[in-house]
């Protein structure tokens, strides 16, 4: 095992939850507003899959993506100053968090409508086939868009005209309150891509390694073929769907079991085992981060509104 | 490679030429819809291109509005120019959330890091008997969303220059061409002919009442102009041309010279674009205007299929001079 990356991987996952709990935290006192997403418990599957991808590769993401720009970008500061909709935002106030984009990173969204941005991945991808460009796009959404009419047109075109794309569905169980048993006719959303026919797997989407190789493995795969891959990584929010969902259609004992799961921790205890990293190491990480989170706050604390002459901006040209 | 001499085309030669030109010119630009390749085009407007420029660049979609809207869109959000051919714009109602909530928010969204060149065409408005779901005119629904551009050309020589114009632009632009009009003939301008966007034109010079339209209901315009020059009622017809960004000045710089305004307009008229367009008049030269400015629109129902309420229901010569003998103080 590569400690180097191990840490890193961990490093990583602890910056996408700190970063959330500030923002909560932000949220609760009135200085975060709108809505809040948050994808704690669920991060091994944006660090896993986005550590696989090249820097180059295109990720395409949904409102619940502070953890996949993270791990893009490593830009707390920009995040959070965009989640206070401050000038000094990734998008200067203009998205807050549902809306999370950098250009220069190839970090495309940040799409707010459930299964609007699946074509448009497979756009991205259209257009890197036709420039024979070997770039691949990451598409993440989550498990209640396996019943959008644009998911499955997405999923279709990409299959036909054979589009890299690496499509990464985040099954947490959940289509914001509703369990996945009463919106999915299939147990497993992976049956729906297969019947495109694109090839599926599913994955453990609380292990980051193993998340990290499935994706890996997908990623040169279509890198090689130019076919789309369809992964389904089952995962699980500690949270409710967003700061206003106290999430009361689950039990108790159903979060504590999750809970026990814990990717942060699970990949933690296996770095113990292994010999990798100590308690005290790990805690050093911890201390890292929570001082990025804690200079990303203070940032976006102290910079400026949005000039309020710039409010046409950017309409059109 | 375009002729150096005026040539007389149909409307839809006329756009096969703009797209033809300017992907001979700019290999970033595809050309995706249904029918658009092996089938030559549903209305013949892409006829020869598959051959011309091969299946990577002239792209037959499914019968997946979403889908195809929605790929065009993320090729342009990485530097393709996309033209995506809706058969009509009134399936393009199935890709309105691709349109409005992705193509038209995503410069503002992200702050102006992503332009989006891409061009939405397609013929809009009623044809002949295609009832409610396939005689929609769609600029009212378009023109209301900051972000993107709409686009309606009268002629052959307009809708070369305006598409050819559309296809440079670096916003999304929705471009309503008309059944109706494809067989049409007119000179189209030899040499590079490229008409910018927002720039409407006097199509007929008039003292007496300024019509503001846009389309296919040019035609129907002048020929109402023809009748009430023989009343000498004599009219102005102003073609928009682009609906967004409105040509303000063009509408407001007529109307105070002739001081009454009519717009005609095909499609519904609560919250339409003829209402833009009186608002306009009515908020900036309301001292000019001698008379209440007056809308000639669809009447305010679905379209019937039966033929004798579909003209009914469609703006007509006898209404638009109706409607301006009114304007002038003349009672029929």
């Amino acid at each position: 095992m590569d400690a180097a990356l191990l840490l890193g991987l961990y490093r990583q996952m602890t910056l996408c939850r700190r970063f959330e709990e500030a923002a909560a935290r932000a949220y609760q006192q009135g200085k975060v507003r709108g809505f809040l997403h948050l994808c704690i418990g669920q991060e091994a599957v944006a660090v896993g899959a986005i550590s696989a991808a090249a820097p180059t590769d295109y990720i395409v993401a949904t409102y619940r993506e502070h953890a996949h720009y993270l791990a893009r970008t490593d830009d707390a500061r920009g995040a959070m100053a965009e989640l206070y909709g401050k000038a000094t935002g990734c998008v200067g106030g203009r998205g807050g968090s549902m809306h999370l984009f950098d250009a220069s990173k190839r970090f495309l969204g940040g799409w707010a409508i459930v299964g609007g941005h699946v074509p448009i991945a497979a756009g991205v991808a259209f257009a890197s086939k036709y420039r024979d460009e070997p770039d691949v796009t990451l598409c993440f959404f989550g498990d209640g868009t396996a019943n959008q009419g644009a998911f499955h047109e997405g999923l279709a075109l990409a299959s036909l005209w054979k589009l890299p794309v690496v499509f990464i569905c985040e099954n947490n169980m959940y289509a914001m309150g509703t369990p996945l048993y009463r919106t999915l006719a299939v147990e497993d959303v992976a049956i729906r891509a297969r019947g495109y026919p694109i090839e599926a797997e599913i994955v453990n989407g609380d292990d980051v390694l193993e998340m990290r190789e499935a994706v890996r493995h997908a990623v040169e795969r279509t890198r090689k073929t130019k076919e789309p891959f369809f992964l389904e990584a089952k995962t699980y929010r500690f949270r409710g769907h967003s700061m206003s969902d106290p999430a009361k259609y689950r039990t108790r004992e159903e979060v504590a079991e999750w809970m026990k799961r814990d990717p942060i921790f699970m990949l933690g205890e296996r770095m113990g085992t292994l010999g990798i990293a100590t308690p005290e190491q790990l805690a050093a990480v911890d201390e890292e981060v929570k001082a990025v989170v804690r200079d990303a706050v203070e940032f976006a604390e102290s910079s400026p509104e949005p000039a309020l002459e710039t409010v046409e901006d950017h309409v059109e040209s | 490679m375009s002729s150096p001499e005026p040539r007389v085309l149909t409307f839809r030669e006329a756009l096969r030429e703009a797209m033809v030109e300017e992907m001979e010119r700019d290999a970033s630009i595809v050309l995706l819809g249904e029918e658009v390749g092996e089938y030559n085009g549903a209305y013949k407007v892409s006829e020869g291109m598959l051959k011309r420029f091969g299946e990577r660049r002239v792209v037959d979609t499914p019968i997946a509005e979403t889908g195809f809207a929605g790929v065009g869109i993320g090729a342009a959000m990485v530097g393709l120019r996309p033209i995506v051919e809706f058969m009509t714009w009134n399936f393009s109602l199935v890709a309105y959330d691709q349109i409005v909530n992705n193509a038209a928010k995503l410069r503002y969204m992200t702050n102006g890091q992503f332009t989006l060149a891409i061009v939405f065409r397609g013929p809009a408005g009623a044809a002949h008997a295609l009832s409610a779901q396939h005689s929609q005119a769609v600029e009212s629904l378009y023109a209301h969303v900051p972000g993107l551009k709409v686009v309606v050309p009268s002629t052959p020589g307009d809708g070369k220059g305006l598409l050819k114009a559309a296809i440079r632009d670096d916003n999304p632009v929705c471009f309503l061409e008309s059944e109706t009009m494809y067989a049409l003939k007119g000179e189209v301008p030899g040499g590079e002919h490229v008409i910018p966007l927002g720039v409407a034109e006097v199509k007929r010079p008039g003292r007496d009442l300024t019509l503001v339209t846009w389309g296919k209901m040019i035609h129907m315009a002048m020929k109402a102009a023809e009748a009430l020059a023989a009343e000498a009622i004599d009219v102005e017809i102003l073609d928009l041309r682009t609906i967004r960004p409105l040509d303000r000045a063009a509408v407001l710089s007529s109307v105070r010279r002739t001081h009454r305004l009519l717009v005609v307009q095909e499609g519904w008229p609560f919250a339409g674009v003829a209402a833009e367009i009186v608002a306009l008049a009515t908020t900036e030269a309301f001292d000019e205007l001698d008379a209440p400015p007056a809308r000639i629109t669809n009447l305010d129902v679905p379209m019937p299929f039966a033929t004798n309420l579909e003209q009914a229901v469609l703006p007509s010569v006898p209404r638009v001079v109706e409607a301006a003998r009114r304007l002038v103080g003349r009672t029929s």
